[in-house]
């Protein structure tokens, strides 16, 4: 067996191409959803190395647990991709508390849980890496998301600060920042929206989720050793 | 076993020192060579080992293998 690594909200969209991806590299993916259909779904396509883990990465209690069953079923993992997001869109003025503290909850403090939870083992074993899933509208802003944009700006200092307290024990820590990508989250949006954006990028077309799996598959495995702290756009051009 | 002595396996474990540097005077950054993020596992150990829990403000007082027995044992910590 291969390494393994945790990816949250892996159950679709990219969180599921960056398992796909893994798993083809021959890692071992324990895959972290609230969609459990759609993670038994990935277990029964992708077979033995793909291993489903229910889980709601903002209940502290069961991040904890969730995280000790993985070392207990698969070994100390060493990899961790911090995937699990949500939007809820909405003008400033129009955004209620709740749509603020929700998407804060789930974006930031999910990863805040599961980083502190996974690198206490990751610790023990003197390597590691971890992939933050940020965007690049943590870069460049976005009108009716502040706090979609908040919580992914928030990633990169999180990304940035535990590469430093990490560094010494070789757990590499980055991020990626995608663009407009093709996935459910992307397609809810107006076509005006869509089409605004698409016009805006440099390589003339939206991403796909591969186009992100791969690049965070290289961030998490060894041929990105001697990078650690980085953000990486993966946006077409977007944010140049 | 005394408590010293669990004291003393818990911090040869964590910093992979020699028993007999484990001195009440020594210091774990100066003597032992901890790190900041050594410190850290190591309140981590003892709060597992002698379930409580140290607050931040207290761990920071907590420089010496002495300092820590002491702790302990204020906390009603015994053998």
């Amino acid at each position: 067996m291969g390494r393994t690594a945790i990816v949250t909200g892996a159950g679709r969209g990219i969180g599921l191409s960056i398992s796909r991806r893994l798993i083809d590299e021959g890692w071992t993916v324990a895959g972290c959803d609230l969609l459990e259909a759609e993670l038994a779904s990935v277990a029964e396509d992708a077979g033995e190395a793909f291993r489903p883990y229910p889980l709601d990465v903002t209940d502290e209690h069961a991040v904890d647990s969730t995280c000790a069953r993985i070392t207990a079923d698969l070994g100390i993992p060493f990899g961790l991709v911090n995937n699990a997001g949500i939007t809820r869109d909405s003008l400033l003025l129009r955004m209620d508390l709740d749509s603020w503290e929700r998407v804060l909850k789930v974006n930031l403090t999910g990863a805040f849980l599961m980083t502190r939870a996974v690198s206490k083992v990751m610790m023990r074993q003197k390597q590691g890496s971890i992939v933050n899933i940020s965007s690049v509208v943590a870069l460049t802003g976005s009108a009716g998301q502040a706090n979609y944009s908040a919580s992914k700006a928030g990633l990169i200092g999180f990304t940035r600060s535990m590469a430093r307290e990490f560094a010494s024990r070789n757990i590499r820590v980055n991020a990626v920042a995608p663009g407009f990508i093709e996935t459910e989250m992307t397609r809810a949006l107006a076509p005006e929206v869509r089409e605004d954006y698409a016009s805006r990028i440099p390589l003339g077309r939206m991403g796909l989720p591969e186009d992100v799996a791969g690049v965070v598959s290289f961030l998490l495995g060894d041929s990105s050793s001697y990078v650690t702290g980085t953000v990486l756009p993966i946006d077409g051009g977007l944010s140049t | 076993m005394s408590l010293e002595n669990r004291v003393t396996e818990i911090i040869v474990d964590k910093l992979g020192t020699k028993p007999e540097e484990v001195t009440p005077e020594a210091n774990f950054q100066t003597d032992l060579g901890a790190d900041s993020l050594d410190l850290v596992e190591l309140i981590m150990a003892f709060e597992d080992s002698f379930k409580l829990k140290i607050s931040e403000e207290d761990s920071a007082k907590l420089r010496t293998v002495g300092d820590v027995i002491e702790y302990l044992k204020q906390h009603g910590v015994s053998e």
